[in-house]
């Protein structure tokens, strides 16, 4: 056997071939790594909360009203006397657990919706991608805040509003790849098998499509994660005294003209994490369309 | 093009159809009588009988439904449960702050971002590129009410640029100093993200045939770009712009309330607060006939700017 034969066989599967891909993606722009590490670090932080909050986040001291940073108060404190560092590690824990649940909800739905779209064509296809059209055009942050005003400022509700506004885009994403997979040869092979639409849908196109709805939702998280917060700005956050990123900042914005600082540090966190999240999605979709390359 | 625009406008009324039904569900599926909640816990039966039957919530559903359509499109949207004054009153003395602060940033947002945008795609890959896609990341990065808040610090706390609360309007420096801070902070978010449309919209064009031919027969390069890229790169940009209103709607809602401004967004808040469904019932057929609007005259824009579309 010559080697030129040997050269020409397929290389040997890889034994992690989702691995390889995923840090291949992550490789085509490395700014990529910098946004996964900020998150992953956040991420950290907040699972650690118990342990590494210097104080208990809602134990109030008196002697230590609305202070800069002393001693072991390493941010200061707030009006009630409660330290800013251990309210903004606990309050991470609220803005990803809302973030992370509204993303995930929407991606579900919304790609089910999209691929459903996208599969079926035809009248079906027009008249749920006008509705999900509709809701696009209506402001979501509007329809977020009558909708936690409606059901009331619980964390499930929040969840539910956020996911319901973000649902028509993923809808959207999903449905265009979709279509393009659909005629692919090896689902015609599939039909010609006997699967069913449903086995086609979920063990065929999904898996293809995959890729670019994971990339959409680091996006919709980092925006998830700013909706929260605004809803907690204005007063429709989960319920104090549970300490929320947006919540410091309506507290500390009641105090802006003698204590700026207090909303500083809230303001800087969520920052990082939605910034985090966006170079990171930014990155990933160049490796997934170079052809969007910068595009939003 | 006329049987393009006829064609918009009956998506458009079909589309405001729907968007009232949403919202007449929407209002409705508040748990429990809404009656009770305005009212109270303490409140007696006579008294929520009574108001049920002012508000009408003791005809049948679909009754209620068609007399809620016949009233929003006739104007007449109820009385607020506050004030006891018109809804579409309460709306209309506050819409112009609304609409003046929505011109002057998407006036702001386009012309800082479109400009960056082409700067960012001749540049492609060198320092400008690299500097704008940072800076409108960052810019998408922040939650309107931070960005506010931070505009405030710096230019009204320690500079004393401009004043806390802006209540005068009498004199054009007045005018300005009070829509100056919430106009750039819309605006500047919105110019990040017309930057990053612009720019790829520019890359796509400049690859073209066209751009080409052009350089080849000796076009002057500032030609090219402002005269024949751009021209073809808006079809992109205005559909963004005209999308982007729903985003700006809300954030000003935001910027209203930091910078304490009157408008809608002080308005659905005091509604919010009070529970006050029928102010919040008119505030989003407002919304809805604004985002119609809109997208009927970013329908017209598409004609204005590209020939084309009046065959299609």
């Amino acid at each position: 056997m010559s080697l030129s034969v040997y050269n020409a066989l397929p290389a040997a599967p890889r034994r992690w071939p989702w691995l390889h891909n995923t840090v291949k993606a992550f490789n085509a722009n490395k700014t990529s790594w910098l946004g996964l590490v900020i998150f992953l670090l956040v991420t950290l932080l907040a699972l650690l909360a118990p342990w590494i909050s210097p104080h208990d986040p809602l134990e109030q001291n008196v002697f230590a009203k609305l202070k800069a940073p002393f001693e072991n108060y390493y941010l200061g404190t707030d009006y009630y006397g409660r330290d800013i560092l251990s309210r903004l590690l606990y309050g991470a824990q609220i803005s990803l657990v809302i973030g992370i649940a509204s993303t995930v909800l929407a991606l579900v739905l919304g790609s089910m919706i999209g691929i459903l779209a996208g599969w079926y064509g035809g009248r079906f296809d027009i008249i749920v991608m006008q509705t999900m059209d509709m809701l696009l055009a209506f402001p979501s942050l509007i329809l977020g805040l009558i909708l936690v005003a409606m059901l009331g400022p619980s964390m499930t509700n929040i969840i539910l509003a956020i996911a319901l506004t973000s649902i028509p885009s993923f809808a959207r994403i999903a449905r265009a790849p979709t279509i393009s997979v659909k005629q692919r040869e090896f689902i015609d092979a599939g039909r010609a098998l006997g699967f069913s639409d449903a086995r086609l849908m979920a063990g065929h196109v999904l898996p293809n499509i995959f890729p670019e709805i994971l990339v959409m939702g680091s996006m919709w998280l980092a925006n998830a994660i700013r909706t929260e917060a605004s809803l907690a700005f204005i007063g429709l956050g989960v319920k104090p005294p549970i300490p929320t990123w947006g919540g410091m900042i309506r507290e500390g914005f009641e105090n802006i003209l003698d204590s700026y600082w207090l909303v500083l540090s809230p303001s800087i966190a969520i920052l990082v994490v939605v910034f985090g999240l966006n170079i990171l999605g930014d990155g990933l979709r160049d490796a997934i369309d170079p052809k969007l390359k910068g595009e939003r | 093009m006329g049987a393009f625009l006829v064609k918009r406008m009956l998506f458009a009324v079909v589309t405001l159809f729907a968007v009232l039904t949403l919202v007449f569900i929407v209002i409705r599926i508040v748990p429990g009588d809404p009656a009770q909640v305005i009212l109270g816990d303490q409140a007696d039966a006579t008294a929520i009988a009574a108001l049920q039957a002012r508000l009408g919530l003791d005809r049948p559903i679909w009754e209620q439904y068609v007399s809620f359509l016949t009233g929003a499109i006739r104007g007449d949207w109820g009385v607020s449960l506050v004030t006891g004054r018109p809804v579409i009153r309460e709306i209309l003395d506050v819409l112009p702050w609304t609409l003046e602060l929505t011109a002057v940033s998407m006036v702001l947002g386009t012309g800082i971002g479109v400009p960056l945008g082409v700067w960012a795609a001749i540049n492609r890959n060198r320092m400008p590129d690299y500097v704008t896609r940072i800076g409108s990341l960052i810019g998408l990065s922040f939650p309107p009410f931070v960005s506010a808040i931070l505009l405030l610090i710096i230019f009204s706390l320690a500079l004393r640029w401009f004043p806390v609360i802006s209540g005068n309007r009498a004199t054009p420096w007045a005018w300005f100093q009070s829509i100056m801070l919430p106009a750039l902070n819309l605006g500047l978010i919105m110019a990040a993200y017309i930057t990053r449309v612009t720019r790829s919209a520019m890359l796509e064009v400049m690859q073209e045939d066209y751009v080409r031919t052009a350089r080849a027969k000796g076009v002057p390069w500032t030609v090219i770009v402002w005269r024949h890229a751009l021209r073809n790169a808006l079809i992109p940009i205005v559909t963004i712009v005209g999308l982007y209103l729903g985003i700006l709607i809300g954030n000003s809602v935001l910027t209203e309330i930091v910078f304490n401004r009157p408008g809608l967004g002080k308005l659905i808040i005091g509604a919010l607060n009070q529970r006050d469904y029928m102010m919040l019932q008119g505030m989003m057929v407002i919304y809805t006939l604004i985002v119609v609007v809109v997208n009927v005259l970013t329908d017209l824009t598409y004609a204005l700017v590209d020939p084309r579309v009046k065959l299609s």
